[in-house]
């Protein structure tokens, strides 16, 4: 087959191996020069297309296809060879069904490992036991920002918002609490709640009773509390109530109270659980 | 063999070598006629085997300077706003290896696009074997291995998403704690186990790394062997068409186009992440800085492959069953309970419809998608139900787009994922018997065309 040396396809397929060339030796001196990620990527980037479109034109251009024609065997084993493998395979199974006994024994010795290869499993990590129903936070604790700063609730402008944790536990796990500064007179507690807050101060669990995100968006002008991640909404001056996403539970509250220095203390553990629902959520 | 002449080229000695050892010239002839057909829908697999390779290849060096550990340490790369701050060790490696690792960045931005695409081509992939019935026996099997690959792929992709321990990945841990959390009798339990503890735990991420460097890997290669090697050996599907029948393929052979088609798709594969990983920045993790259980992310979303879910959990109504001192809690329901119906159904499909369909016959030849009308309408229904919540997963930007409250768009998209995919179906429906109606009315015509011409040319032969 005589080429045709003014084929501009091939012409263009050359050019491109040419790009590649080119595009190759800029990305070495790119990772050398240790330049930017936008210069490394774009010469090495268009370096590799360069290298496909010469190939592929290549390929469209002198390797012709579509013509090629496979036939199809069944793929299903025929009869005989069939039969043969189940007789094969049944004259071994003779010989083992001669021992019932000894291979029922087998199998228990088989089912004791396994099982025993189970228990390891337990090294992974503890069992809930109560810590999903408790927190940190106890009666006296002190309320304390992240930095270990205990508070005044002067210190919370009206409206203002503070996260804080159980003085001396700051992991910010289950205990972590957002502290609410209300104005006088707006704040409708829960039956059984009344005292619950201090000069305005109401602390709500930050951990969300859906999925566990901080509830960290304070809209002051409608008094609501925000999860980031799927947008449930809290009442704040109806005990965090959820009034719209999929958000079931009110967020739990703490009991505040002052120690003798005046400093915002808790007076036991949260309302309720904290966080998402389990299984073994009661109520 | 010392009477045969001793080859030239070096390769074939080689060749020749292995050959005496274990034979296989003819496995080769046979692997090198091959017949591909030639449709371009049946690259995507290929693009997702591709951006496989790019994974592994990128996620090895990506290895090589991360390091899986919580552990406490004082971040001094070369990042001033992070300098001297406390951070994860697991986040100080991922943003030294983006700041100070030479093509370490551009590495990291190739091998999470290359997470994104391999996603993507694999959901195309699934698509279009469903709508052309490729799944039909005996490639139903191949069909449980494919769904089983999706599976592992999202979970690799959100094992590897969470590992840089940053505010966003570190949010999406949390919900995934709680969405274990949910799963009645033992998810209080399995969480503790899988995360080491009440959240938040100190082991989660050096489990997930064995995870995602190995456990899913290993499972996803092995699983690509399975698919690939039952191709090979039920060869390739087709659309009907002239000289095509059940009983063959027709295409191009492996040696040399269809190879130099497939490794040109390879080299465009590389190019086209690597133009992203380059251009287009992804998860700049310094930015949103490192995890805090107590701090506030917003206008949060996870990778795309997720959006699904977390489309779900925001429009699942608050609501949550409790009885007998017991609660099934809400996220159970649209975290764990939809995406278990959506695989059990998906992994089910190829036997529902042969049930549905009574059709227990072996297919080689595909299906166009209008002569099914009732498979391309549920298809086109589940994907209107997926794309809904895909959309909501981010209905608190796009509220803010669009400049409407997050709620009323809510309540919207709550009812349009329940409306819009059956009227989707309908519609669909309807479309493929149009089109079926059309394609048939054309056939008549064009066969009675042919009865006309052929008619005079008979008689003059008689004559």
């Amino acid at each position: 087959m005589a080429r045709d040396p003014i084929d501009p396809v091939e012409l263009v397929a050359l050019g491109a191996a040419g790009v590649t060339v080119v595009g190759g030796l800029g990305a070495a001196v790119a990772f050398a020069r240790d330049s930017s990620p936008q210069l490394q990527g774009g010469l090495l980037g268009v370096a590799f297309l360069a290298f496909a479109l010469a190939l592929g034109l290549w390929a469209v251009r002198a390797m012709p296809g579509g013509t090629a024609v496979e036939e199809r065997e069944p793929l299903a084993s025929a009869p005989a060879d069939r039969r043969a493998a189940v007789a094969g395979f049944e004259r071994g199974e003779r010989v083992l069904g001669r021992r019932g006994v000894l291979i029922s024994m087998l199998g228990l010795g088989a089912a004791t490992i396994g099982g025993a290869l189970l228990v390891p499993i337990r090294a992974l990590g503890p069992n809930p036991g109560r810590k999903l129903l408790r927190t940190p936070w106890r009666r006296g604790r002190r309320l304390v920002t992240d930095d270990g700063r205990p508070i005044r609730p002067e210190d919370l402008a009206v409206d203002g918002v503070l996260t804080v944790f159980p003085e001396g536990d700051q992991s910010p796990g289950d205990a972590q609490t957002l502290l609410i500064r209300l104005p006088d007179g707006v704040d409708r507690p829960r039956a059984g709640r009344q005292g619950w807050s201090v000069q305005g101060c109401v602390a709500y669990s930050k951990v969300c009773t859906h999925a566990g995100c901080p509830v960290g968006l304070y809209e002051a002008d409608s008094r609501r509390l925000v999860c980031p991640c799927h947008q449930s909404l809290f009442e704040v001056t109806d005990g965090a109530r959820p009034s719209f996403g999929p958000a079931t539970r009110s967020l739990p509250q703490l009991p505040l109270g002052l120690d003798e220095d005046g400093h915002l203390v808790a007076r036991g553990d949260f309302s309720d659980p904290v966080g998402p629902g389990w299984w073994g959520l009661s109520s | 063999m010392t009477d045969r002449p001793r080859h030239r080229l070096a390769t074939r000695r080689l060749a020749e070598a292995v050959d005496e050892r274990v034979g296989g010239a003819r496995f080769v002839r046979e692997a090198l006629g091959k017949v591909f057909p030639d449709h371009f829908s049946f690259m995507l697999g290929e693009v997702a085997l591709y951006c496989f390779v790019v994974l592994v290849v990128t996620g090895t060096f990506l290895c090589f300077f991360f390091e899986p550990s919580q552990r406490t340490v004082t971040y001094d790369g070369s990042y001033a706003p992070l300098q001297g701050q406390q951070v994860s060790a697991a986040y100080d490696s991922a943003v030294r290896l983006s700041w100070d690792v030479r093509a370490g960045l551009l590495v990291r931005q190739v091998h999470h696009w290359a997470a994104l695409v391999f996603l993507a081509a694999i959901v195309v992939h699934l698509a279009r074997i469903f709508f052309t019935g490729a799944f039909r026996k005996p490639r139903d099997l191949n069909w449980i291995v494919g769904v089983t690959l999706l599976v592992a792929a999202i979970g690799n992709g959100f094992a590897g998403y969470s590992l840089a321990d940053d505010l966003l990945s570190g949010t999406g841990l949390r919900i995934m704690f709680s969405i274990v959390e949910s799963v009645p009798f033992v998810g209080d339990t399995a969480a503790f186990w899988i995360f080491g503890g009440e959240y938040p735990a100190d082991d989660i991420i050096g489990r997930l790394f064995v995870v995602h460097i190995l456990v899913l890997p290993a499972l996803i290669a092995a699983l690509i062997g399975v698919h690939l090697a039952l191709v090979v050996r039920q060869k390739h599907t087709q659309f009907p068409g002239p000289g095509r029948t059940e009983e063959n393929v027709v295409g191009t052979h492996l040696w040399p186009a269809y190879a130099a088609k497939s490794i040109s798709l390879l080299l465009a594969v590389v190019g086209v992440l690597l133009l992203l990983g380059g251009l287009v920045q992804i998860n700049p993790i310094w930015i949103y800085g490192p995890y805090d259980p107590a701090a506030v992310t917003t206008a949060a979303q996870p990778d795309w492959y997720m959006g699904w879910l977390e489309g779900a959990l925001r429009l699942f109504p608050a609501w949550e069953l409790r009885a007998f001192g017991h609660t099934v809690p809400n996220q159970f329901f649209p975290a764990v309970l939809m995406p278990g119906l959506t695989f059990a159904l998906l992994y089910a499909w190829p036997f529902l419809e042969r049930r549905a369909t009574g059709d227990h016959e072996v297919h080689h030849l595909l299906d166009s998608p209008r002569d099914r009308p009732v498979r391309t309408a549920i298809g086109a229904t589940a994907l209107t139900f997926y794309g809904v919540l895909f959309v909501a997963g981010s209905q608190d930007v796009l509220a803010v787009e669009l400049g409407v409250s997050v709620n009323g768009l809510t309540w919207v998209l709550r009812v349009l994922v329940l409306v819009l995919p059956i009227v989707v179906g309908l519609l669909v429906h309807r479309w493929c018997r149009d089109l079926a109606r059309g394609d048939a009315a054309e056939a008549e015509a064009e066969a009675e065309l042919a009865i006309d011409e052929r008619a005079p040319r008979r008689v003059s032969a008689s004559r």
